[in-house]
């Protein structure tokens, strides 16, 4: 951590600099998962992988929903779309604060001037069943990532434990950039041939989701999705272990899908505001019913198995 | 005599937790020591975001010898008890003593334990302690098993004497002590060796690292201050938060910065939560205003450009908090100037109080047919209480304490304000939350009291209608608080509330209201009202009431000895009638207290026992109730003649004492029974040989009893 840190120019700069930054500490650098989620943590890659035994490191961006967040592109802060960058180590490495640390100097943070401080915050998903001790980190007061240990996931004890990161890209690059509002920041290069703002890709996107997520999704069709949703995880995990041709081929993944599916929705039916106060709990049970049979499942794969 | 010091060095430790860990760490360590045969001369915890640490002075270099002395069988007993004995000492035969005793020769077994080194002694209780230690919350992390806060990542464990310092080997799974720290994560990193306390914490000091918590408490309050000062501005004291500040920084930095001038015009509740629950900040205002004007952020390290780059950046984040704040505040004032706070209540017919017990609606209507009822037992006007009562739990549904909800009642009242609501209503929303605790003031304005009333009432016998009381240390639903709280809302009016009529009225009611429903439930009250009137004592009560006021009583008695009155005099005013009138029953207790503390009380009392005494023998003796009433003609002495005029005068001005509830009277005159009692004791014989004279002193005994339990029920007091 010496020398003066380069800043970067563009939200995509940071992006590029954390993957290579993360890259070069040994993550495979993945690629978002190709369903709705509603944070980072939701990717199998981190969920199904911070079971079982074996080591695993990689990094990711994850477009992440929160439909309740929108706010029509108004809000200088929220969204109901925007991105979480990801990194799970397991087992969590020693010196993982100070990677995690090296990797704010890597996007332009200088620690000589900055004031660092890793703030308790335990982190709990009702609906993953899952929790961990941590911290979110605060860089001049301001919240800059989650920091997590896990301890359980999907009813299961981490052993070993995952080390987990996650930063709010928008708002850590706000900070790092010196934008006030999020559709004003440079999402490439201010200096390239077509420089286009966040604004420019995102504002419009962020008024049609607002208006479908308040206002128009059809409530009825998603509660169905969501029953058949639940259902399609029940049945693709009561199939039997063999396939036809005699191959034990336990299917956590495809099931999992079904989880974040249900996930998601409940998540749309929640924005629009059909579910009560009594009903949410019952609807986040269910979801974690779901996230618990599909961790079950995976620890008994090659993948998932304990030592 | 070496010294001891421990430095337990981890990632971030929860400022929340560092008071206790400290405290734990000393006790666990030091017991350990102690029970393992080491003294020591003084000790004293410290603790830093990063480190737990622990300085043991004085501590004896080893356990001393211990010699244990075992009796065995007879020396000639049979083989097989003396095969016994040598199993169990684990001796041989040779080894034991044998020793003439009366009965013969016997064998002895004489054990001698060793004592033990302090390194090997600290090395067992200190990973003892690091094993079982009782974080409230503490995790795993890597491959590791153990369990810790945070990662644990380097143990510092240090004997030091005149000779010079060692480390004591020590080793809990991976980590393994030794005599090095770091110092400050950014301003210093890097590891250092140390050779005691004083080196340590001088070195500590060198690399930005302020040990003690206390410490740095002083050192960022008198910086803060300080700053604040030098523009004419005090910071709001806050001892929460300067506690957990200072348990977030090893080297605190204090920076004061402006609050934007465009938020100077929100609340200044709202702007203290916003920055003490999200940014950890201290308020500053100026005290001729009143004005929040200003924050203070305490920083972890010093940077070369003397926290221009830390402030801007605080003072960006808590800009953005506050245009939230702002933007909440005048979309909340909004609403309720267009459709009132009722409007703004609307939604919480929607919204669960508890599942078996309906909405928050529901205990809303509840509350302000309660609040009509009660206002006038404490002078508000019915109206005023019942609208209070409606508006007072709209906040719940404002954007504001969506956000901020322990700004609850105090955004109520700005938006009662913001509304137009009559000042009375304003203040209760705020107001009939309280008091919130043992030290909270309680409202003094009627229509605050009320509802006040009202709201504790409902939450009382509405949990007690579903049979969740609270037990042992399990009180989930705060219910002692608000039982507190009633008592010391009817106490400071200095008002009667008949306790159990109003419990079995609620209970009935509320009986009624579940098949009613809510939608008027105050006709309902007057209807169960009437009921009562016209069938009298042919309506039953339900059990829960005569429960209920045992558990006020119960919380009473905890009350008043916290006022310093005992336990059984409170008992013997409990034991009279009327004790569901706490008003009364505490101004009882305070003139029976008082007088018990008087020479005239204490004689009185015994005077009273012995006559209680005699009589209660003699009734069971003869199997009847000296109830008569003596006749003077039978008076022989002097003594029985003072008693009787005494007692006469006694009588005629307790019970219109009594009747005025002056209890300090009634006990004065009480009290000038003491001389004509010792008196009569003194000089005259009750069981005469005259079974008339016998049965006329019994009988007169009987007279001092009864009047003085027209007071309170002295046999119960002790003594």
């Amino acid at each position: 951590m010496t020398g003066k840190p380069v800043p970067p120019r563009s939200f995509q700069e940071i992006i590029l600099r954390l993957m290579t930054y993360w890259g070069g500490k040994g993550c495979a650098v993945l690629q978002p998962y190709d369903m709705e989620v509603g944070a980072g943590t939701f990717h199998p890659a981190t969920t199904l992988r911070s079971l079982g035994a074996r080591p695993w490191a990689a990094a990711y961006v994850q477009p992440s929903r929160r439909p309740t967040d929108g706010r029509y592109g108004e809000n200088p802060n929220r969204l109901q779309h925007y991105y979480q960058y990801q990194v799970l180590i397991k087992p969590s490495p020693p010196d993982l604060q100070q990677l995690y640390l090296g990797s704010l100097q890597a996007i332009g943070i200088d620690m000589e001037l900055h004031d660092i401080r890793f703030v308790e915050d335990d982190w709990e998903s009702p609906t993953l069943g899952a929790w961990g001790l941590g911290w979110e980190v605060w860089c001049d007061g301001m919240e800059v990532s989650q920091f997590t240990y896990f301890q359980q996931v999907g009813g299961h004890d981490c052993k070993p434990v995952s080390g987990e990161l996650t930063y709010g890209l928008e708002r850590l690059a706000m900070y790092v950039l010196g934008v006030d509002h999020v559709m004003d920041m440079p999402y490439n290069d201010p200096d390239s041939p077509t420089p286009l703002k966040y604004g420019d890709v995102f504002r419009q996107t962020e008024q049609e989701y607002s208006r479908w997520n308040f206002d128009q999704a059809d409530t009825e069709m998603l509660l169905q999705h969501f029953k058949d949703a639940e259902a399609e995880c029940e049945r693709i995990l009561s199939a039997p272990e063999t396939d036809k041709a005699g191959r034990r081929i336990v299917m956590a993944h495809p099931a999992y899908d079904q989880c974040i599916k249900a996930s998601h929705l409940f998540n749309l039916l929640d924005a629009r505001g059909v579910i009560s106060v009594t009903e949410r709990q019952a609807y986040i049970g269910r979801v974690r019913a779901l996230a618990k049979k599909c961790a079950d499942a995976f620890v008994t794969t090659e993948a998932g198995a304990a030592a | 005599m070496p010294d001891l010091l421990i430095e337990l060095f981890s990632e971030e430790i929860p400022a929340r937790m560092q008071a206790r860990a400290r405290e734990d760490l000393k006790k666990l360590v030091t017991d350990g020591l102690v029970e393992a045969g080491l003294t020591y001369a003084s000790a004293g915890a410290f603790s830093t975001p990063r480190r737990l640490v622990l300085s043991v002075e004085g501590l004896s270099a080893e356990s001393p010898t211990l010699r244990e002395e075992r009796k065995g069988p007879k020396a000639d007993a049979p083989a097989a008890a003396i095969e016994g004995f040598l199993r169990s000492t684990g001796l041989t035969r040779d080894q034991l003593e044998t020793r003439e005793d009366k009965k013969g020769a016997v064998l002895f077994a004489v054990v001698e334990k060793p004592g033990r080194r302090a390194p090997d002694i600290v090395a067992e209780v200190l990973e003892r302690t690091i094993r079982a230690f009782p974080w409230p919350k503490s995790m795993r992390w890597g491959t590791g098993s153990l369990r810790w806060v945070r990662p644990l990542h380097s143990i510092l464990c240090l004997l030091s004497d005149e000779a010079g310092s060692q480390v004591v080997p020590v080793t809990v799974d991976q980590v393994t002590a030794v005599n090095t720290t770091e110092g400050h994560r950014f301003m210093a990193p890097g590891r250092f060796a140390v050779t005691g306390f004083d080196d340590y914490r001088a070195k500590l000091q060198r690399a930005f690292v302020m040990l003690d918590a206390a410490e740095r408490e002083q050192a960022i309050w008198h910086e803060a201050t300080t700053q604040a000062f030098a523009q004419g501005l005090e910071v709001v004291p806050d001892a929460g938060l300067l506690a957990e500040v200072a348990g977030l920084v090893e080297w605190p930095v204090v920076l004061m910065g402006p609050i934007g001038e465009e938020f100077l015009g929100l609340p200044p509740e709202v702007l203290q939560t916003s920055m003490r629950e999200h940014q950890k900040f201290f308020s500053v205002r100026n005290p001729a205003t009143g004005r929040i004007e200003k924050f203070v952020t305490v920083a972890n390290r010093e940077t070369a450009d003397h926290g221009a780059t830390i402030l801007k950046g605080n003072a960006k984040v808590l800009s953005a908090r506050l245009s939230d704040a702002r933007f909440f505040w005048e979309n909340d004032r909004r609403t309720v100037q267009t459709v009132g706070l009722e409007g703004m209540a609307a939604g919480l017919a929607h919204v669960t109080f508890h599942n078996k017990l309906g909405s928050e609606a529901d205990r809303i209507a509840r509350i302000e047919a309660l609040a009509r009822e009660i206002a006038p037992l404490v002078g508000a006007s019915p109206d005023l209480a019942a609208e209070a009562a409606r508006v007072a739990k709209a906040d719940l549904q404002s954007a504001m304490v969506g956000e901020f909800p322990e700004l609850q009642g105090t955004m109520g009242s700005y938006y009662a304000r913001a509304a137009g609501l009559p000042e009375p209503v304003a203040l209760a929303c705020k107001a009939h939350y309280q008091p919130l605790g043992p030290s909270d003031a309680v409202p003094t304005d009627p229509v605050s009291v009320a509802v006040a009333l009202a709201d504790k009432i409902d939450t009382l016998t509405g949990f007690w209608a579903i049979d969740e009381k609270p037990t042992g240390s399990k009180d989930p639903f705060a219910l002692r608080r608000a039982a507190l709280g009633v008592i010391r809302l009817v106490l400071a009016t200095h008002r009667q509330l008949p306790l159990l009529s109003l419990f079995r009225l609620i209970f009935l009611w509320r009986q009624q209201l579940s098949v009613a429903g809510h939608a008027d439930a105050y006709a309902v009250l007057v209807g169960v009202q009437v009921a009562i009137r016209r069938d009298g004592a042919t309506v039953t009560t339900p059990s829960e009431a005569a429960d209920l006021l045992t558990f006020f009583h119960d919380r009473l008695k905890v009350h008043l000895r916290e006022q310093g009155i005992r336990h059984d005099v409170i008992d013997a005013c409990l034991a009279m009638p009327g004790n569901d009138d706490l008003t009364l029953l505490v101004k009882r207790a305070e003139a029976l207290s008082a007088f018990l503390k008087t020479d005239d009380g204490t004689n009185l009392l015994q005077g009273f026992k012995r006559a209680n005494n005699i009589l209660a023998q003699a009734e069971a003796r003869d199997g009847v109730e000296y109830s008569f009433g003596a006749d003077p003609k039978f008076a022989e002495t002097d003594a029985e003649r003072a008693l009787f005029a005494a007692l006469e005068q006694a009588e005629a001005a307790i019970a219109p004492a009594m009747q005025a509830e002056d209890f300090g009277a009634a006990m004065a005159a009480m009290a000038a029974l003491r001389a004509p009692i010792d008196a009569f004791f003194d000089t005259v014989q009750v069981n005469a040989d005259n079974p008339v004279l016998r049965r006329n002193r019994l009988n007169m005994l009987h007279s001092i009893r009864a009047t003085c339990a027209s007071v309170a029920d002295l046999t119960r007091i002790e003594g």
